[in-house]
């Protein structure tokens, strides 16, 4: 099959980009999507040219490396699906398909659609972690947890990081991935001790980052490979809550606030 | 010219060796660890663990990643579960199990000592994991639930669902982030490292790309320690990461520390076939899916062709259940994938290229129902679909096997130094604890033995005894090496060719598969060992590099990785070449039974065979490491 | 300097969401009231003018209470929305030239204008049936009469028309929303759904519009 490409091209993090037009001849539609970005590129290399730089890794869609704008939906049409996965028969011979880098000012673009993620890991940093220095556990069966808890926990530690929640919201806000770590580890006992901490901590980080604010579209949720809710939102919202009156009880004995 | 490879094996009985060890080892005094400086290469399960430990013991951490964030390495794909000898199922599980287990699955290739402080830390990592708030799966009561998994006969496997390596990176790197944010830990993201600084014989600091910019730079430390991942990807395809590299324990062999059993691979039998020329890489289905999976081929190859509910029953051929009817379609991973290549070069095989078996589910699902074989398995038919738009509910499955691990790695001691003073090597990156073949999940619990409990305590007693001396980066040999860095940056960017460094790679992976995959022989590897250095040659005179050195450069990256597994290769088939028997993953068809299984010979390989570079363009000295086995009894795997 | 816990609160994008969904909630329980109160006026001239009597006289001081509620709610809640809105604006610095709205609703979207266009809406109806500056022949009071009168001129009808549509849509968003922004909502297979918010976006609006209508279509005079 045969596709054309319109695909955003950006030198560096300065520099000003644009849509540049590539036609992918000859693509099987056995291919992934980035498959299909490797035959264009090794295309370009050959003729000299700099190839399409974007951020890809473990290419089955564990990893959160790749992400891209495809046909303005993160990650391409495919629910559940990130970009690594996303496979050419999802398209037509003869589609025109377009390619852009999220886009979020937190998410600058280094070059062409690779982009800085570094304020997911700054968000993680405010909070997203329980204290546990190295040998000081006890033993793992030591704090029974309910099978329902832990499967809650689970489907929220599932984010990769990807940042496609970010992509997809009109808000370019990060309330998705940072909920999902706050939901993560307020499901669990051994994360109790943080919670409030944690809370006020990560959504702090998570506006200074200049992500925007959840105006609830729903648009992360379904962006999101990992199929994360937005109950995590809610959940976020009542530990955030919580946490602003408990501080402030706090604060008010000469506690820690 | 050899070295003498001093294993630093702690004398009395086994079961005592470690915690004697901890004794006998000199201590940092607290005050003084912030004084020590530590460069951790690689962020994965050893190289995050590692670094968020030795920050909280106190000293002051830089920790380097290629990847944009420390949370991405290549650990997180793992599926399956960590071992634990937990022996929460009372199934008769203990320490001396887990290691007798390891040492028998590794074909009694492995360090005895090693394999059983593995085994005793092994219950420390599920706690530590516990309170970092890994989501193990739980059963209804609350207590932590276990599988049995790759042939096992106990239940000792730790799972999150079929994302365990995700969560246990996860737990790992959010630790790294609590460091980060305290100021022990000094991230470097989009850094790759392209040289080790070794001053006066002891390993100082590494030579680093920033990625992003270009900038090549200098980090000075007192001691370095390698996380680094395996070399699966000298085969092109395999199922590693696309990043996942050799670079830095090759650049490391080259300045001195001995690469222990290169050849030593695995082979993973339950893989998504190839499916084209454009393959990238290549997908794992888990190995649970044979526990209801019958493996067959046409019994004629010129049935290949046909749709596989064409065929019928009498002319299949479910070979594994033939030649091994107590184990069947259970047979080990390294029995199974050399199972799977014969077949296929009968010509049997079946879908594109004639390189397939059928896994199929059409007698498990009419005996438990559809909906039994979805619950148990429907996430992995899935992604079965999803990748090959093939439904495994209505016809079978197509697997083949495909370069998963490597057991190989730089030779280390019992305290994880290698063969340079100062420089430890951790994780899959050593060559450690596996010997010629590593059972499942055990790769995520050495991974984190090695970062949380063992590296912490023995670069201790390294920093006490050797006293660094105090030292910046305008020493002559961190200009010589970022003068050497930037000479091979250029002389890359200069040949400007007409060739795609992957078009080069898919050359040599074709190459290493075709004569250093699932069997060697001593033909097949001579003749691959007169190809790589011609298509090294290739490589340096016509390998094509857009842009510069100073911006974001992939092509770039791709390339100094791709120089490495060209000269990495010769090595491994060298060794390959060597080794004059067949163990694990190693398969010499010279050498195997009447009945086609793999002969081992403890005669005369009963060791780690521990390579030393010798300099440009001369053959690499082979030191050899005997093994001994004080506490288990050397025999032959048999699984008819 | 640390700010204080309720000014940090305040700051953040959390907290200004929280306090969206707070004062949402009064007003959709403002509304509600409002609508069932206006129903009256089918009752008959007699009976909507004594329920504005008892609003307008006998208990001015509970109006007045709920009058001030409602101005600080509705200050807070625009103040919210519009700081939030500029932050949301700069988020994304430089937009898609291709983005495709998967799953948000036109409510959703449209959520800002039918704000802005609530937010002129208010004062006028204000000016029109309660202080009546801005009606042909206010008369104190006569609050049927007034309606009647308010709503013969059919572009003013459309404008109040026009005005619960808006408020249709913000209700199906923001009442949906405001559960969720609470920190109320319980976990669901499908968060996206939305029953109570549907029937509170028909209802409210269909209510309060029966009034133009009728009078538009000549039902009542």
């Amino acid at each position: 099959m045969r596709v054309l490409l319109h695909v955003w091209r950006q030198a560096g993090p300065g520099a000003t980009g644009r849509l540049v037009d590539y036609e992918a001849a000859d693509i099987s539609p056995d291919m992934s999507f980035l498959e299909m970005l490797d035959v264009v590129n090794d295309r370009l290399t050959v003729k000299g040219e700099e190839p399409i730089a974007f951020d890809h890794d473990c290419r089955e869609g564990i990893c959160g490396s790749c992400g891209m704008m495809i046909n303005g939906a993160a990650h391409g049409p495919m629910k559940l699906t990130t970009a690594c996965q996303l496979h050419m028969r999802s398209f037509k011979d003869g589609d025109e398909i377009w390619i852009e880098p999220w886009r979020a000012k937190a998410f600058p673009v280094i070059k062409d659609l690779v982009v800085d993620r570094g304020a997911f890991d700054r968000i993680i940093q405010a909070g997203g972690f329980v204290s546990a220095p190295t040998g000081s556990a006890q033993d793992g069966n030591a704090i029974p947890i309910p099978k329902q808890n832990a499967d809650q926990a689970m489907d929220a530690a599932a984010c990769i990081g990807c940042g496609a929640c970010v992509a997809a919201c009109p808000n370019a806000s990060a309330s998705l991935f940072t909920a999902a770590k706050i939901t993560h580890l307020g499901q669990l006992p051994q994360g109790q001790p943080e919670r409030m901490k944690r809370a006020l901590a990560m959504v702090h980080q998570m506006d200074l980052e200049t992500f925007g604010g959840c105006t609830l579209f729903g648009e992360c949720q379904e962006a999101c490979p990992k199929g994360i809710s937005i109950d995590t939102i809610a959940q976020m919202h009542r530990d955030y809550m919580l946490a602003t009156a408990i501080r402030r009880e706090e604060s008010a004995i000469g506690g820690t606030g | 010219m050899t070295t003498k490879l001093e294993p630093k094996i702690p004398a009395g009985p086994l079961a005592e060796k470690w915690d004697k060890h901890r004794f006998e080892m000199k201590l940092v005094n607290p005050a003084n660890k912030r004084k020590y400086s530590v460069i951790v290469v690689g962020s994965g399960l050893a190289g995050a663990s590692a670094a968020a430990s030795l920050s909280e013991l106190g000293y002051r951490v830089s920790c380097f990643c290629f990847q944009d964030s420390p949370r991405r390495a290549h650990s997180i794909a793992a599926q399956g579960g960590i071992n634990a000898a937990k022996n929460y199922q009372n199934d008769g599980d203990s320490i001396w199990r887990l290691f007798y287990d390891t040492v028998k699955g590794g074909d009694f290739r492995a360090r005895e000592s090693n394999v059983y402080r593995l085994a005793q830390v092994s219950v420390n990592i599920i706690d530590q994991c516990v309170a970092q708030g890994v989501p193990f799966a739980r059963e209804y009561g609350g207590l932590l639930a276990n599988r049995s998994f790759g042939g096992a006969q106990v239940s000792r496997t730790f799972y999150a669902r079929g994302q365990t390596g995700q969560q246990l990176l996860l737990g790992a790197y959010q630790a790294l982030e609590k460091e980060i944010a305290r100021g022990g830990v000094t991230m470097h993201s989009r850094h790759e490292m392209l040289e080790l600084v070794v001053v006066d014989g002891k390993a100082r600091g590494i030579i680093t790309r920033d990625l992003v910019t270009g900038a090549v730079e200098a980090h000075v430390a007192d001691a370095v320690v390698l996380g680094t991942g395996g070399y699966g990807n000298a085969f092109y395809l395999s199922t590693n990461a696309k990043g996942c590299n050799v670079t830095a324990t090759y650049r490391a062999y080259k300045k001195g520390a001995a690469f222990a059993n290169p050849c030593f691979t695995q082979i993973h039998p339950t893989c998504i076939p190839v499916a084209g020329e454009h393959q990238s890489k290549l997908t794992l289905m888990s190995e649970s899916l044979r526990n209801d999976g019958r493996v067959w081929v046409p019994k004629k190859p010129e049935d290949r062709g046909r749709k596989p509910d064409e065929i019928p029953e009498q002319d299949r051929d479910y070979y594994l259940e033939r030649k091994y009817p107590s184990f069947g379609n259970l047979s080990p991973r390294d029995i199974a994938s050399r199972a799977a290549k014969e077949v296929c070069d009968e010509g049997r095989g079946v879908g594109p290229g004639g390189r397939g078996v059928y896994l199929d589910f059409a007698d498990a699902i009419k005996r438990l129902g559809e909906s039994t074989i979805r619950e148990r398995y429907g996430n992995l038919f899935e992604m079965y679909e999803r990748i090959t738009d093939e439904n495994p509910y209505k016809q079978p499955m197509r697997i083949y096997p495909a370069v998963h691990y490597t057991m190989g790695g730089l030779w280390v001691d019992y305290n994880l130094m290698s063969t340079i003073p100062g420089l430890h090597v951790i994780g899959e990156a050593n060559f450690s604890d596996h010997g010629a073949n590593r059972l499942g999940a055990s790769a995520l619990m050495q991974g984190l033995a090695d970062g949380y409990f063992v590296l912490p305590s023995t670069i201790g007693d390294y920093l006490a005894t050797s006293k660094p001396d105090k030292l910046d980066a305008s020493h002559p040999a961190f200009s010589a090496a970022i003068d050497d860095v930037n000479a091979r940056t250029a002389k890359l960017l200069a040949i400007k060719g007409k060739r795609s460094a992957d078009s080069i790679h898919k050359e040599l992976g074709h190459i290493l598969w075709e004569k250093c995959g699932m069997a060697r022989n001593a033909k097949g590897l001579r003749e691959a060992l007169a190809a790589i250095p011609k298509l090294r040659e290739e490589f340096w005179s016509n390998v094509a590099i857009p842009g510069s050195g100073a911006e974001l450069n992939q092509s770039l990256e791709k390339a100094g990785r791709l120089a490495d597994f060209l000269e990495f290769a010769e090595l491994m088939c060298t060794d390959a070449l060597h080794r004059e028997e067949s163990c694990g993953g190693h398969f010499r068809e010279e050498h195997q039974t009447p009945d086609g299984e793999a002969l081992r010979d403890d005669e005369n390989f009963a060791y780690v065979a521990a390579w030393e570079y010798a300099g440009e363009g001369k053959a690499p000295v082979l030191n050899k490491e005997p093994l001994e086995f004080e506490n288990v009894h050397l025999s032959t795997r048999s699984y008819k | 300097m640390e700010r204080a816990g309720l000014l940090k609160f305040w700051d953040s994008s959390v907290g200004k969401k929280v306090v969206m969904g707070a004062t949402g909630l009064i007003l959709v329980a403002f509304v509600i009231l409002h609508m069932a109160g206006n129903l009256q006026f089918f009752a008959g001239a007699e009976r909507f003018n004594a329920y504005s009597h008892l609003l307008q006289v006998d208990l001015i001081e509970a109006t007045w209470i709920l009058r001030l509620t409602l101005l600080v709610a509705v200050v807070l809640h625009i103040t919210a929305a519009y700081q939030l809105t500029m932050r949301n604006r700069a988020a994304r610095p430089a937009d898609y030239v291709k983005r495709e709205p998967q799953v948000s609703t036109y409510a959703a979207r449209t959520l800002r204008w039918g704000g802005v266009y609530l937010l002129l809406f208010i004062p006028y109806h204000l000016m029109h049936f309660t202080i009546g500056n801005l009606h042909p022949a206010f008369a104190r009071g006569q609050a049927y009469g007034n309606v009647v009168i308010g709503f013969e001129n059919v572009w003013i009808g459309i404008f109040y028309l026009g005005a619960m549509a808006f408020l249709a849509l913000h209700l199906y968003h923001g009442t949906w929303a405001m559960f969720r922004t609470l920190g109320v909502a319980r976990p669901s297979n499908d968060p996206l759904h939305r029953r109570l918010a549907l029937a509170l976006a028909i209802i409210v609006p269909a209510g309060f519009s029966l009034l133009p209508l009728s009078v538009m279509l000549g039902l009542v005079r």
